[in-house]
């Protein structure tokens, strides 16, 4: 046990949030217990394991995938479609799209291609989700 | 007018369409595609977001992600491409074809319709008001943001709680619209709850429940709209609010698409195509795959029943006989859709099913014996079952019910 304040049964005081696991598109009921501090203890109503790392990050540092689009020059069509690798700390999503909006990207494009490395430096690049081809 | 002949056609090119030509080219048959735009995707070429993949690439993908995946699964195959159906002529195998270079009849083997679904109109709503510019359907504001570059207005209201008027609100918003607000009439939201997370939640954009637009305003351009509560259908008096916006987005609803063969096939209530678990039509040699049988929270599962529908139609094209409709499946209590009407009993099968109100815990059941319990069922969450005729009786008919068995 740790040394903080222990209520009248012994244990520590925790908290229950509930939230909706957005993982994938089955949506979990989530049960996350944290202590008064807001620290991680324990999910319950997750199905699999990503559920419960989603837990985890979303009462210390929520993130999300940030999926939008970038021009293009010279391509077949005047956007790419992209998406972040993996989340990114949700407070930057609209410092994301600042950066977003300011590039341009010279067709052709290719699925996987990084189109931003390394995102406001989350570690996180940002890459093309589709093909745009060079106008011909 | 041209002519040309083959084991299996499939019409439409989406996530269903795919899927029946993989299914069908794992028989080795001859297989056209015919598809109304360039290129195959269908709506996976504007649905940027992600959520696609989970089932059939185990990982999170967007909609352009898995359309390209998907094809590089697929090698070559035949295909017409901006090539329309005018008329399928059952009785012949035959279909008349417009394309750019003329008129097309095409024999067929069989058939896999994957016309996919279209948006309910506006219009469909009969709100009172003016018709100015600036109403779109949420998947025509999401085509020219995503596709066009092009941005619907400056302040938007989202109309209808469904899945893409919910990813609209937040892509709108990502874009720099200002997003007033979403209103559904129905007392619960009509989309996915990992959508109201992620593109409500996250934006702080209000979800208000029971309440719609009743009135349009503005002459040329749209300038605001006049909302109310509702109460058993009906606004309720002295609730109304006007609010000043530019751009209306309606998310009011997907019908199956299935103009082309309405006097052929049998479509239920829902104007889906009815199919048995063969994913057959009442035409022994006309399949029907994805959001033209019934409309689907995901794309991984269209594409299934595609594989499913490609395949059964290649083995009927090559002669062979499949086992023939044993019972039929009716919705019971707080059912509203299925995605199968009829099964063979040949073999365990899929079937997806809506509950008609929200439930806490629900219990399934088939005919009087429970098979499944979920934790929550709403309209908005389609539900999967595997039937197994092993386990359970299928003869006759066959009612699925739903039965609430805690909060």
């Amino acid at each position: 046990m740790s040394d903080s304040k222990l209520n009248e049964n012994g244990e520590k005081n925790s908290k229950i949030i509930e939230m909706t696991c957005i993982v994938c598109p089955i949506g979990c009921h989530l049960k996350v217990k944290v202590d008064e501090d807001g620290k991680f203890l324990s999910v319950t109503g997750n199905r699999c394991p990503r559920g419960a790392e989603y837990a985890k990050q979303e009462v210390t540092d929520p993130r999300r995938v940030l999926p939008t689009s970038v021009r293009v020059k010279n391509g077949e069509l005047p956007l790419v479609s992209v998406r972040t690798e993996s989340a990114i700390p949700k407070r930057l999503i609209f410092e994301a799209m600042k950066v977003v909006k300011s590039i341009e990207v010279e067709a052709p494009v290719k699925r996987g291609q990084v189109i931003v490395e390394n995102l406001l430096d989350t570690g996180v690049n940002l890459i093309a989700t589709r093909t745009v081809k060079k106008l011909t | 007018m041209k002519k040309v002949k083959y084991d299996v056609v499939v019409l439409g090119g989406g996530a269903a369409g795919m899927g029946a030509i993989k299914g069908a080219l794992s028989e080795n048959v001859k297989t056209l595609l015919i598809e109304r735009e360039a290129s195959t995707g269908g709506v996976l070429n504007q649905c940027i977001h992600n959520g696609f993949g989970i089932h059939v690439f185990n990982q999170e993908l967007s909609g352009p992600e898995y359309h390209e995946m998907y094809l590089e699964k697929l090698g070559t195959f035949d295909a017409m491409y901006e090539t329309t159906v005018l008329k399928v002529d059952e009785k012949h195998n035959l279909l008349h074809a417009i394309s750019k270079d003329g008129v097309y009849e095409i024999e067929y083997g069989a058939l896999v319709l994957a016309t996919g679904a279209r948006e309910r109109p506006f219009e469909a709503l009969r709100i009172s008001g003016t018709r100015p510019a600036g109403i779109f359907t949420a998947g025509l504001a999401q085509h020219f943001v995503n596709l066009e570059n092009k941005l619907p207005g400056h302040k938007a209201v989202i109309l209808g709680s469904g899945d893409i008027g919910l990813i609209m609100a937040r892509r709108l918003t990502l874009e720099g619209v200002k997003v007033e607000g979403v209103y559904e009439i129905m007392p619960y939201q009509g989309g996915l709850t990992r959508n109201i997370v992620q593109c409500l939640d996250d934006f702080n954009i209000p979800l208000h429940l029971s309440t719609s637009v009743i009135k349009v305003h503005g002459k040329e351009r749209l300038e605001g709209v006049t909302v109310a509560k509702f109460e058993n259908g009906r606004p309720v008096e002295g609730s109304e609010r006007f609010i000043e916006c530019d751009t209306l987005v309606a998310s009011v609803g997907l019908i199956p698409e299935n103009d082309l063969v309405k006097e052929i096939v049998e479509i239920d209530l829902s104007e889906g195509a009815v199919v048995d678990d063969l994913m057959r039509t009442n035409i022994p040699n006309i399949f029907a795959a994805g959001n033209n049988v019934c409309i689907h929270d995901l794309v991984d599962f269209v594409t299934m029943e595609g594989e499913m529908a490609g395949k059964n139609a290649a083995l009927v094209s090559k002669g062979e006989k499949l086992p023939e409709r044993k019972a039929i499946i009716k919705e019971g209590n707080n059912v509203r859709i299925l995605s199968t009407k009829y099964t063979t009993a040949s073999q365990a099968f899929k079937l997806y099913l809506r509950v008609s109100k929200p439930m806490g815990t629900t219990a399934l059941y088939l005919n009087d014996e429970r098979i499944k319990v979920v934790p929550v069922a709403k309209p908005s969450e389609m539900i999967e079952l595997t039937l197994d005729p092993s386990k359970y009786k299928m003869r006759g008919k066959v009612i699925l019910s739903a039965l609430e068995v805690g909060k």
